[in-house]
């Protein structure tokens, strides 16, 4: 078997080198008419975000490449391969987003992306990324804590959970064409997971606007626990007194709970969830134990003091 | 050229390279040549390229059978056992991707995994049922054995059976691409219950026709 060297940071392509002229091109034309259409107003694809690293949020371990990130993703509704989204992704337009905000809140109604970020000022943090296939990434995110957003709606007491829906497109976004999940994709946090200060709400990485593959415009990341909780593209939240029914338990209750947390001593039914393959780590190391909250424990554990995690997984 | 040296000269060969090509692929891919890429999981690309091949050629390992009797081609019976060891070839390979690639060599993990998770446990079933196929593949082996050999080699469908089980459980969701597999397999193990029906069913008719033939009466 070869042998890859590890990879030193100083070789790890700048993002620079993935966006290619289009998206530029793209870019440009859109800044152009931006005093027009009041859609240009987002930026596109790969546009440099304004941010400041938050080093209270990092891992030491080196963040996997933009490539990586990029084109290893599980995204439903643009196929169920890896690289589908990748491929399919591009053709979802993210100008004139909206978000709906409803159920158990005070301020209620639709928003715009503009409106969203409105205020807003965006962090850098380095997570870990765990996915429930037992493959990790450790991911340099660009968002705002959810808990800033969420607090703007004025969340009644009635407000035990949150729910979030990802757009329902199926001409953009031929996966949904074909009932793999019951579409569209939802996905909830318990109101005080929701507002943990680790809870991010994501619009960048590498410093850079989504790439629509990693859920642009908008999506969360919620780093203890595994991937399918941080859902992408988000169009609607929702405040709820009962728990959602979210997409991959609906779809599959005995294999995927609501909870989700990260744990490395609750197998999943078909597989182990002991250790994680670090996708980009050299050949016979890339294999590595999983921490329990995906070593976010000190922060989260609190929150499920008493409970049955095998129960609630 | 005849027939058989055709087939010895000309089709083996032919036949020989494309079993290997997907491996050629692979290799390709892992080096970086000829723009192959493995993409960013290249383990889990090797591990399931390897046992997707290795389905594809039992399966057309078994479709030998209907399509020489199909066509009225007899003479594809000489490439069957080409293809069934380029099967059992990349069972190995799929096999050792796994524990040395993705378990990195971590036996207690192996076990575990064989014991714990079913649908490693019907995988690994199927290799084990695949070596005395491939033991006794050869002439010599098929001559020893006579009608021993036959019996034996049945067993393929059962291995064809757990494979396919094997893709189609290990899937977490979108189990279209193993439901065509289970469907090709479904045709091939039918036209194989038909042709024993029929044949059970001449046997009859002919042995019938013997107990009434003329001259008994």
């Amino acid at each position: 078997m070869p042998r890859v060297p590890r990879i030193a940071p100083s070789e790890i392509t700048p993002p620079e080198v993935y966006f290619n002229r289009r998206t530029l091109l793209a870019g440009a034309l859109a800044a152009g008419v931006g005093s027009l259409v009041r859609a240009a107003e987002t930026p596109a694809t790969g546009a440099p975000l304004d941010y400041k690293i938050n080093p209270q949020y990092s891992v030491n371990e080196p963040p996997n490449k933009y490539e990586e990130i990029t084109t290893y993703n599980n995204f439903y509704e643009f196929g169920t391969d890896k690289e589908d989204p990748s491929h399919y992704a591009r053709t979802l337009p993210t100008y004139r987003w909206s978000v709906s905000v409803d159920g158990e809140a005070e301020v209620r109604g639709h928003f715009t992306l503009e409106d969203i970020l409105k205020g807003q000022s965006l962090e850098e943090r380095i997570y870990r990324f765990r996915c429930v296939e037992a493959w990790s990434l450790v991911v340099p995110w660009v968002g705002f804590p959810l808990s800033n957003l969420l607090a703007r709606f004025k969340p009644t007491s009635r407000a035990k959970y949150v729910e979030f829906t990802t757009l329902y497109d199926p001409t953009r976004m031929p996966g949904q064409r074909v009932p793999v999940l019951n579409w569209p994709y939802v996905e909830g946090l318990r109101i005080d997971e929701a507002m943990h200060p680790l809870t991010l709400m994501v619009v960048g990485l590498y410093g850079r606007v989504l790439p629509n593959q990693d859920g642009a415009p908008l999506r969360l990341i919620v780093p203890w626990k595994y991937g399918f909780k941080s859902i992408k593209s988000i169009v609607k939240i929702r405040f709820t007194e009962n728990q959602p029914r979210t997409a991959w338990n609906v779809a599959t209750p005995n294999e995927y709970g609501f909870y989700a947390n990260v744990n490395p001593s609750v197998d999943h039914p078909r597989w182990s969830q002991a250790t994680e393959r670090r996708i980009g780590a050299p050949f016979l190391a890339a294999r590595r134990p999983t921490l329990l909250f995906n070593g976010y424990a000190d922060q989260v554990a609190p929150l499920y003091q008493g409970m049955d995690l095998r129960r609630y997984f | 050229m005849n027939v058989t040296q055709r087939y010895r000269y000309l089709y083996k060969p032919l036949v020989f390279a494309a079993a290997l090509a997907p491996l050629a692929w692979l290799i390709c891919g892992m080096l970086g040549w000829f723009g192959a890429s493995l993409g960013a999981d290249p383990v889990k690309k090797l591990e399931h390229e390897c046992g997707k091949t290795a389905l594809q050629l039992l399966l057309l390992t078994l479709s030998i059978t209907p399509l020489r009797n199909l066509l009225g081609l007899p003479q594809l019976l000489r490439l069957r056992r080409m293809l069934g060891l380029f099967a059992f070839f990349y069972v190995v390979l799929h096999f050792t991707v796994y524990l040395v690639l993705d378990l990195e060599l971590n036996f207690a993990t192996l076990g575990a995994d064989i014991v714990k998770r079913p649908y490693i446990t019907i995988g690994f079933t199927g290799l084990l049922l695949l070596i005395p196929l491939a033991v006794t593949s050869t002439n010599a082996m098929q001559r020893r054995l006579g009608r021993r050999w036959q019996t034996l080699h049945r067993l393929v469908y059962v291995i064809a059976v757990l494979g396919v089980w094997h893709f189609y459980w290990q899937v977490k969701r979108d189990v279209r691409e193993p439901l065509v597999y289970a469907g090709i397999l479904a045709v091939l193990l039918f036209y194989r219950l038909l042709r024993s029906r029929q044949r059970a069913a001449a046997a009859l008719t002919s042995r019938s026709g013997s107990a009434t033939a003329p001259g008994r009466t």
